[in-house]
């Protein structure tokens, strides 16, 4: 098998599967009474945690294939990135739906109103160009601009962050551990940049 | 072992939950009538080594009853209210409190009186009990968070029990704190908030007759997770208000630090008093969801308790005074 065949139809399966595997965990929960008393926040919290996750485990590839030299796990940025998008999706349904039933107005307030939903709105609408863009005709029609555009995720990442501490109560260490992480993923990116430019300067003297 | 020596904290055959009361947990209302007609009116003391669990004998029913609520406000099922709890010494999940306090430790139990009263000390938690009526209080319960439950509470009136200590003209607040035990409380070892928990009262809060010291619900000795073996419920206040596991009391002239005031000043106030008037900073109080239905409900001034407590307030502005 070739690795390409193995990518595609052995390892991308694999992380499929993995990737559905929280919304599962859910339904389960769900079935077996395992929500708790309050099925409504849970199955939110549930959705955004594994959201936040799943965008830094994409923020993550790059940098694992800069220190692993393993090229094949850049196939595997859409496929996590989109899915971070889709836990996000849901997450905000789990809110416009269930915490709220469509009731338009308590949402816009907590929008216009609430500090953590306002970020956690930005972070959403952030990542709707990132997924449309993420398509191979994008990729092509955008050319170097793609990448310049796809920058945006890291906006997304620190939104997501933000959101998740503003809504905790008292001084919780959770929220501090993701943007912990964040900062170590976008660090990595800033390291990079500054040896990249330190190289030119040599280059050019 | 071949000779069963038995310890007297072994729980007789004769003391254990009837099969059927224990089933009918969920259908409180038609447990709730059957308990009313066979409570005795005279007080019966606590028993002195009564375990979470173990059932309240001599209960007696007050106004504060589930049918004086109605309807829309049902009783909330007896694993929710033990099962989804914030009690942020046992972990801050809402199911922490349940998983990590099963070996609390709730007796022995001391209490110290202390501050502006005729007869401070330390007094045992039988003791402090034992001259009052265990009575049934069915609240409404009042998340800071927005969400709530309806609490069939049995409990004391506080008011009853400072009378006794006798409270000098100093006293203008009445100040309490939990324990704080590293070893047996998880969550202490995180500086979620400064320990131990601490909470207040003015004085005219501490005697009005709303205000009970819990010591159990449902009819039994309270559970662990609940603020065991002795609480503070005060049902007009956000939840927070209702400080679990007393262990000192004290009476004061000066306004007492209040945990979440300390943590965040600009969004828990001291009187905290339930207000869908007065959003919090991060979240709006307008409404609130029942444990236990889907659809969110409009919040109450005063959690629906105003007539009892409005006359307080009066003339203070609740925005300031939140």
């Amino acid at each position: 098998m070739s690795p390409d065949t193995r990518i595609r139809w052995v390892f991308k399966p694999i992380v499929w599967v993995l990737c559905l595997a929280p919304l599962g965990w859910m339904g389960w929960l769900g079935y077996s009474g395992g929500l708790g008393a309050n099925p409504i926040e849970y199955i939110n919290r549930f959705l955004g945690d594994w959201a936040l996750r799943f965008l830094l485990v994409a923020l993550a590839v790059t940098p694992v294939r800069g220190l692993t030299g393993l090229n094949q796990v850049q196939r595997f940025r859409r496929l996590l990135g989109l899915f971070a998008f889709f836990y996000v999706v849901l997450h905000v349904t789990s809110y416009v739906v269930l915490d709220n039933f469509f009731d338009w107005r308590t949402i816009w307030e907590d929008i216009i109103k609430r500090w953590y939903i306002t970020v956690g709105m930005a972070g959403l609408l952030s990542l709707i160009p990132l997924a449309v863009t993420s398509t191979q005709g994008w990729i092509k029609r955008l050319g170097k601009n793609w990448a310049k555009l796809h920058k945006i995720v890291y906006f997304a990442g620190a939104a997501g962050c933000l959101h998740f501490f503003m809504m905790r109560k008292g001084f919780q260490y959770e929220p501090l551990i993701y943007a912990g992480i964040l900062a170590v993923l976008l660090g990595w990116r800033v390291w990079q940049n500054m040896a990249k430019k330190r190289k030119h300067r040599k280059v050019a003297a | 072992m071949l000779i069963k020596i038995t310890k007297a904290s072994d729980v007789k055959s004769s003391e254990i939950t009837p099969r059927p009361l224990f089933e009918a947990r969920r259908n409180f209302l038609q447990g709730a009538a059957a308990i009313g007609a066979g409570a005795i009116a005279a007080s019966l003391p606590l028993p002195a080594l009564a375990a979470q669990g173990d059932k309240l004998p001599g209960v007696v029913k007050t106004k504060w009853t589930a049918e004086a609520l109605g309807e829309k406000d049902m009783p909330t099922a007896y694993d929710s209210v033990t099962g989804y709890n914030n009690f942020y010494e046992f972990g801050t999940g809402k199911s922490d409190p349940k998983t990590y306090s099963q070996r609390f430790k709730t007796k022995p139990w001391t209490i110290s009186i202390e501050g502006a009263v005729e007869k401070p000390g330390e007094i045992s938690f039988e003791d402090l009990t034992k001259p009052h009526k265990l009575e049934e209080r069915v609240y409404r319960m009042r998340c800071v968070e927005a969400w709530s439950m309806i609490v069939p509470w049995v409990g004391i009136p506080l008011g009853d029990v400072l009378k006794r200590f006798g409270p000098t003209s100093k006293a203008k607040y009445v100040y309490f704190e939990t324990l704080v035990d590293a070893e047996q409380m998880p969550g202490i070892r995180r500086p979620v908030l400064q320990w131990p928990y601490k909470e207040g009262l003015r004085i005219d809060e501490a005697m009005n007759p709303l205000t009970l010291l819990g010591v159990g619900l449902y009819g039994e000795v309270m559970p662990n997770q609940n603020g065991a073996p002795i609480r503070l419920v005060v049902p007009w206040k956000y939840g927070f208000k209702s400080i679990k596991s007393i262990v000192k009391i004290k009476l004061q002239e000066e306004t007492p630090p209040t945990s979440w005031n300390v943590a965040s000043p600009r969004e828990y106030g001291f009187y905290s008093n339930v207000n869908p008037k007065v959003n919090h900073p991060r979240w709006s109080q307008g409404k609130e969801r029942r444990i236990g239905e889907f659809f969110k409900r409009p919040t109450l001034m005063f959690n629906g308790y105003e007539e009892e407590v409005g006359q307080m307030y009066a003339g203070m502005d609740m925005k300031k005074n939140y």
